[in-house]
């Protein structure tokens, strides 16, 4: 009952507070309700009032409330000078955030989506990136970039490529990939107080899907750590590796599976860059076979380089088969729904591909 | 030598107007060496050349006021600047030098003149030709030499190299063209946001003038009023490409459109310190940003793989040399007006020489950075790093 319930919440439909139905005998602090929108909303309320040079710029997070309401009545609470509209120059004023940063700011620069950071690469590869390397350690740049990344719904190509690779190529950058509300909540704050350039990849589809977020995570010092997996679901037979949106499909490939007593441990990997190598290989040591799932593309993405590091590490020797890799389709996105949805990893292609990894 | 002092003497005395005919060559001589700094003109006001105007009702003053002071100065800072670049192309011919290295001599008066009108609480963002600003903006010659020759010693500790020189207020030394005019009106932000009263100087050739990002900085800065002065240096050529055939508009100091501009001779630091003067005080006076064209020169090639010939005569650069050197401008200025003599400034050479002969020293002894340093500084602020060295067994350390 309470794993469906809990599979009920996870894969975003109306979802009902559980906390409610014990009558008197209260179990653990109530949860909340919150969408990841609203989660990553509070991180940057919290943090632009924590800290005054902490500011917010991009188009449409002002006076629009953000292109996805993300940034929904900052502007309002903190004025022209803390949320700050900007003109359709991605490469302007990705530029202009990152010499704001370098000049004692703490910008959050937003991309309406990451398909428009492409125009801006070069200042947050070039700028942001290799300056305190460079510089000998005499520079910082603390910015955040943030925006939704990868496929959305009828975008089609130029819209729905998904960049957790690219920048996760670049050393000097932090790449991070939140799945539920805590992760959304927690790793932004983190990115924001961090001194390095962290590139914060969302993903639109999640924005509106409420999770149940703990009292601890109300906390305005609540934050979750960068660089560090977390296991959503526990399991002995094989390990499922995600980050964003997949790591739901996970969960949902795991309940049907378990039914079949195939038991999944699901890891969402949280941050991609850098990454924690160690919580994938203590899984697949325990496991013995692994799958990665995720959005983006399959040649040289983020199952790709999964692969790479099982292989060179201790993990390897405890595969019983190789490692698996779910991803996008080899293809620009197209618009049709049925082939859009045929693009993209489906549940049932999750657990088609953990069973013929356990050969099953 | 009594001869020799005499006939300078009568020189000087018939540039200052003096009545020279009642002297005999020993009274010459003996005036000559009795000689003190209260004799010189401690202050002298010239004429310098109007600036073209764009989008501005009154420009900078056309006389110039300098200081015995601050001339020698100025002298001191060009000539430590020229010495340097020089020392630079040597060390690079001896391939001890490795890589890029853009030379700045000859545009001397763009960087001495813009740093004697800002103060060091200003802020400051150039290109790749970086050197003589790394100069002006407080880093010594020898950390610059050493950074040049990868050594620990050197500014960034040789991990940055010729265009990646770091300093307080000193953004670089930027490799990708035009990349640095944002990043100069985000600073400019900063100030803005911070109510600090402070400016920045953003500075960019007359090739990265057509980069598309600078238009769209011009915007915002005019859009939000940024107390940014953006310099275009131009110095006729980028890279092999004059300017004839790169820009449809060769007014680098109208591309700002909306943005008032000034045109500057860049060889006359006088003129470029009253320009940047004007340029500072409007941008402190909340009007918004506005564009300089510093119109300079300079000798070398592009870079040291650029002999500098093949797309400019060796005629063009000897007139420059002979004509509108910014060194030889100001000595010949201070000295006809008696602000100085030849044999202070002879003084100053050698001491500028020995400066930079002790720098280019050090750069060739001090140690090449320690493996141990190679992968530091990836991050900031955080716990040691595993990085992944050339093969797996390689596992390195990074520490902030």
């Amino acid at each position: 009952m309470a794993t469906s319930l809990r599979c009920f919440l996870r894969s975003g439909k109306k979802a009902v507070l559980v906390a409610g139905r014990r009558g008197f005998q209260r179990s653990a602090p109530a949860g909340v309700q919150v969408t990841v929108r609203d989660a990553l909303n509070q991180a940057m309320d919290e943090e632009l009032e924590r800290d005054e040079r902490v500011f917010l710029m991009g188009e449409e997070v002002a006076q629009y409330d953000g292109a996805y309401k993300v940034s929904r009545g900052l502007w309002k609470k903190y004025g022209d000078k803390r949320v700050i509209d900007t003109p359709i120059s991605e490469m302007g004023f990705a530029g202009i955030a990152v010499g704001s940063a370098m000049a004692g700011l703490r910008p959050i620069c937003e991309f309406m989506t990451f398909n428009f950071s492409m125009q801006a690469i070069d200042q947050v590869i070039n700028s942001a990136a290799k300056t305190y390397y460079m510089s000998a350690g005499l520079q910082a740049v603390p910015i955040v970039f943030r925006g939704p990344n990868g496929a959305s719904a009828g975008v089609a190509a130029q819209h729905s490529q998904c960049f957790a690779a690219w920048y996760a190529h670049c050393p000097g950058l932090k790449v991070v990939s939140p799945w539920n509300s805590e992760d959304a909540k927690g790793l932004l704050k983190s990115a924001i107080r961090d001194d390095n350039p962290v590139v914060f990849l969302e993903n639109e589809l999640m924005y509106g899907v409420p999770f149940e977020m703990t009292e601890e995570s109300q906390s305005k010092d609540f934050t979750v750590p960068i660089g560090k997996a977390k296991i959503e679901r526990p399991g002995n037979h094989i390990t499922l590796v995600s980050h964003s949106r997949f790591v739901g499909h996970c969960l949902d490939a795991a309940a049907v599976l378990a039914k079949e007593g195939i038991e999944c441990e699901v890891i969402n990997l949280r941050t991609i860059r850098p990454m924690d190598v160690e919580s994938i290989e203590a899984s697949v040591m325990k496991t013995n076979h692994l799958v990665t799932v995720e959005g983006g593309w399959p040649q040289f993405g983020v199952g790709a380089e999964i692969c790479a590091r099982i292989m060179e590490g201790p993990a390897f020797n405890y595969l019983d088969s190789p490692v698996t890799r779910v991803t996008g389709v080899d293809i620009p996105m197209p618009y049709a729904k049925t082939l859009e949805e045929n693009s993209l990893p489906q549940v049932k292609d999750i657990i088609f591909s953990v069973k013929k990894t356990l050969n099953v | 030598m009594k001869t020799m002092l005499a006939i300078i003497s009568k020189a000087l005395c018939r540039i200052t107007g003096k009545n020279v005919a009642a002297q005999s060559p020993s009274e010459g001589a003996r005036v000559v060496v009795a000689r003190k700094f209260a004799d010189f003109t401690p202050q002298a006001t010239f004429d310098i050349k109007k600036c073209d105007l764009h989008r501005l009702e009154a420009g900078p003053p056309v006389r110039a006021e300098l200081t015995r002071e601050q001339g020698l100065q100025f002298y001191r800072t060009m000539q430590t600047v020229r010495r340097m670049e020089l020392k630079a192309d040597q060390l690079y011919k001896q391939k001890i030098i490795r890589g890029f290295c853009h030379l700045y001599d000859g545009q001397e008066a763009c960087a001495a003149g813009i740093e004697a009108a800002i103060t060091p609480s200003d802020h400051l963002i150039t290109a790749y030709r970086a050197h003589g600003y790394t100069y002006t903006r407080g880093v010594s010659v020898k950390q610059i030499l050493a950074e040049l020759t990868g050594r620990k010693g050197g500014v960034a500790k040789g991990k940055g190299g010729s265009m990646h020189m770091y300093a307080p207020h000193f953004y670089g030394g930027n490799g990708i063209v035009g990349a640095q005019v944002p990043l100069g009106a985000g600073i400019a932000l900063a100030c803005q946001y911070q109510g600090n009263n402070q400016v920045c100087v953003t500075l960019y050739g007359d090739g990265a003038a057509n980069q598309g990002q600078i238009f769209e900085t011009f915007n915002m800065a005019a859009l939000w009023k940024l107390p940014c002065i953006f310099i275009c240096e131009n110095n006729q050529y980028g890279m092999g490409t004059s300017v004839e055939r790169a820009a449809a508009s060769t007014d680098y100091y109208k591309r700002g459109d909306f943005i008032p501009g000034l045109r500057v001779d860049g060889m006359d630091v006088l003129c470029v310190r009253e320009a940047a003067k004007f340029a500072a005080d409007h941008c402190r006076a909340g009007k918004g940003p506005i564009v300089m064209e510093l119109q300079t020169y300079r000798y070398h090639g592009h870079s040291m793989s650029d002999p500098g010939v093949s797309y400019r005569t060796r005629e063009e650069i000897q007139e420059v040399r002979s004509k509108n050197d910014p060194i030889s401008m100001l000595k010949e200025r201070m000295l006809s007006s008696k602000m100085a003599s030849a044999e202070e400034f002879k003084e100053i050479d050698t001491e500028i020489r020995k400066e930079v002969d002790d720098a280019a020293q050090f750069s060739t002894s001090d140690p090449e950075p320690p493996l141990e340093d190679l992968c530091n500084h990836v991050f900031c602020s955080d716990p040691p790093l595993d990085v992944r060295g050339v093969h797996p067994w390689s596992r390195l350390k990074s520490v902030s």
